[in-house]
């Protein structure tokens, strides 16, 4: 039974030592969404991005993928998101190459990897250690982590912070063409950002 | 559920072996310290064969548990720094399969090499043939159940800053059942008793930790990690 | 099934309201036990035929050990219903239970050490009951030390809720391990108590005692979260009402 919506909360709440960091959010997702939570430092943006991919359990409110409550369907809503936080998971001993290993759909051929690496231009660096690779080539991999990755929404912190200016072009083509594909995507930023079709979802 | 995705205990298990080998001169620390450290009692109580019969068996238990002590502090902080703790909260798979991989990881790394070269020590702390097999036999299974109980402890202690010295407070207690029936397995062998009911002790301990510890571990996790 | 009754119990204001009006009761109950039980146990109670006088130490070491060991499991308690039902009331008690019942456990081993002296002549005997007390007072000082760990007050909650758990499992197994390896290398136990083979005359007062540190335990504990209480809800209007008669907002620091 399809629904109209890919999530929706209901009065979320998230309280941390007596204070509402998150109070009675109420958002809703669908398909081809591009949505943008915006906010100054310290509204709960990120709080509510792991809310959202349940790294943390609200307070009180509810969540609902495709009118299911999330806590009856976890396993099939954590196969179809991806989160990519300040802290993008990049274990620094391994190669690039590696890390995706890890952090991509199972199954993937070697030379999916490699092409994503190489859209990201990051051809040379494939077999480099992480450590070795500057800040913005490390956020890199993580878009190469996108364009590997086969899941349906994804959730980014931040994504335009620390990324040089080639990254940010190649995020914005990566976020529209996922979007345009019928994906969805939810970003935090306390920035304004000019890219077609976004929603704003404003916090305090 | 030890399905076969990214998520899963064999990918988390094969990940930390390799991380692991990547830096195999921090991965021989624990062995290092435990050779080290045992060779400071001779130096320290006494050289004579006879002096040291009697408590090598329980000296040799005593360093390796400190030499996995020590090497539980890092289990889960390196994930915590670089967001890898985040995506194993996020996956689809049960946390307990990470948490699982990761520690038989620990042991394979920790537990094991000192279980391999315990004997050698053994013999260097006068210890009598006929305890060499059940402080081997002891060590194998002791070792596991202190990397898992260890791994609550570094959970526990993951977001703090100096949680090392916490991490040992909190273990030791819990660590005194293992150190007890493990140095009475090779007690016992000195004495030519045999050593098969302390050894069933230290299996049931295990099973109950093997069971309890990845449950606690993912609760700890799950509930004080991320956004506090 | 209504569950009011359950929930209303969380009110840190409704439990602070109620308990107001037992405080005395626990007060004098505490006082006229103790003070019975150390004057009949200290004074009136036979002499014992092997020990002489120095058995009288009992008479504050036994009730000191029940009580450390029933307030670990009610600690554990505390923090089970705190992380099942999200309480922060339970939190609480289980926060204030620990220092108590460490100090206790002190006590107990101190007594303990102080009645070995004269009697076995040593402070101090690594037996099962000796050596579990000892690890006792590990297991409460890790609790406390963890729950003040963490800058969140809530994850500290957590944290020490689920180690106080864990080390419930494991304080009957570090007894039984201890136990077995003393008695391995001991075989002639020395009993540390006679109790049940204790004349009525000299175990009279000492139910008195334990009853008397029962109610000094509830007593401590009842105050020590109400203090807890105004410290945590001191930004609500009803504990500036409470406080604000005795204080001016400068003294308190209250704004």
């Amino acid at each position: 039974m399809g629904s109209a919506y890919l999530i929706r909360t209901e009065n979320l709440c998230f309280e941390r030592d007596g204070i509402k960091v998150i109070d009675r959010v109420n958002l809703e997702l669908n398909s081809g969404d591009l949505l943008q939570v915006e906010g100054c430092n310290g509204s709960g943006k990120t709080t509510l991005l792991r809310l959202l991919t349940t790294a943390v359990k609200p307070t009180s409110g509810r969540i609902f993928y495709q009118g299911k409550k999330l806590s009856d369907c976890r396993y099939e809503y954590c196969s179809n998101i991806i989160f990519i936080g300040h802290q993008i998971a990049l274990k620094e001993r391994l190669t690039p190459v590696e890390n995706l290993n890890w952090l991509s759909p199972i199954g993937l051929s070697q030379d999916s990897i490699n092409r994503a690496l190489d859209l990201v231009g990051l051809r040379d660096f494939e077999t480099a250690p992480s450590w070795s690779l500057s800040a913005g080539q490390k956020r890199r991999v993580a878009l190469a982590r996108l364009i590997v990755s086969n899941a349906k929404i994804w959730f980014l912190d931040e994504p335009f912070t620390a990324i040089d200016t080639q990254g940010i072009g190649l995020m914005r083509q990566l976020i529209d063409d996922h979007v345009s594909k019928g994906g969805a995507v939810v970003f935090s930023t306390h920035q304004s950002v000019d890219m077609k079709n976004i929603r704003r979802y404003s916090l305090k | 559920m030890l399905t076969n995705t990214n998520s899963g205990f064999f990918a988390y298990l094969r990940r930390d072996l390799l991380l692991a080998y990547r830096r195999k001169g921090e991965a021989a620390g624990p062995v290092i310290f435990f050779i080290m450290a045992t060779t400071l009692i001779p130096l320290g109580v006494s050289p004579e064969a006879k002096s040291l019969e009697g408590i090598s068996a329980g000296i040799i238990w005593v360093m390796a548990l400190l030499a996995t002590l020590l090497s539980t502090d890092s289990l889960f902080a390196s994930d915590f720094k670089d967001g890898s703790l985040e995506q194993m909260l996020i996956a689809p798979d049960l946390l307990v399969m990470p948490v699982l991989g990761k520690v038989v990881a620990h042991w394979l790394t920790t537990g094991l090499p000192l279980t391999i070269v315990s004997p050698v020590l053994g013999i260097m702390l006068s210890l009598p043939s006929s305890a060499l097999s059940p402080l081997v036999a002891g060590l194998a299974v002791g070792t596991a159940s202190l990397s898992l109980i260890g791994a609550l402890g570094a959970a526990l202690t993951v977001s703090l800053q100096k949680g090392g010295l916490l991490l040992t407070l909190i273990v030791i207690p819990l660590y005194i059942p293992v150190i007890i029936f493990g140095s009475a397995m090779a007690q016992f062998g000195i004495d030519g008793l045999s050593w098969g009911s302390p050894l069933a002790v230290l299996g049931t301990l295990l099973a109950m930790a093997v069971v309890l510890c990845p449950l606690a571990i993912a609760a700890i996790l799950r509930l004080t990690t991320i956004n506090q | 099934m209504d569950w009011n009754w359950f929930h209303r119990m969380g009110s840190p204001r409704w439990f602070y309201l109620v308990t107001s009006r037992w405080m005395p009761w626990f007060g004098a109950a505490t006082l006229i036990l103790l003070v019975t039980g150390l004057v009949w146990g200290m004074g009136f109670a036979p002499e014992d035929a092997r020990q002489g006088n120095s058995f009288r130490i009992i008479y504050l070491h036994v009730p000191a050990a029940f009580l450390a060991l029933a307030g670990y499991f009610l600690m554990a308690s505390a923090g089970a219903i705190g992380l099942i039902w999200k309480m922060k009331l339970s939190y609480m008690v289980m926060k204030c239970a620990a220092p108590i019942g460490a100090a206790l456990t002190f006590v107990a081993l101190f007594t303990g050490a102080v009645w070995g002296k004269p009697t076995w002549g040593s402070y101090w005997v690594w037996d099962a009951r000796v050596t579990s007390m000892l690890i006792l007072f590990f297991l409460y000082v890790g609790v406390m030390a963890v729950g003040n760990a963490f800058h969140s007050q809530e994850a500290g909650n957590k944290a020490s809720a689920v180690l106080a758990l864990v080390g419930t499992v494991n304080i009957p197994i570090i007894y039984k391990s201890v136990d077995w390896w003393f008695t391995l290398h001991q075989p002639s136990t020395i009993k540390l108590t006679s109790a049940p083979t204790m004349h009525p005359d000299m175990f009279q007062p000492l139910l008195v005692m334990i009853l008397g540190f029962y109610c000094f335990y509830a007593l401590a504990l009842l105050l020590s979260v109400r203090v807890e209480i105004l410290k945590r809800e001191r930004k609500t209007a009803w504990v500036r009402e409470i406080v604000g008669e005795h204080l001016t907002l400068k003294d308190s620091g209250l704004r």
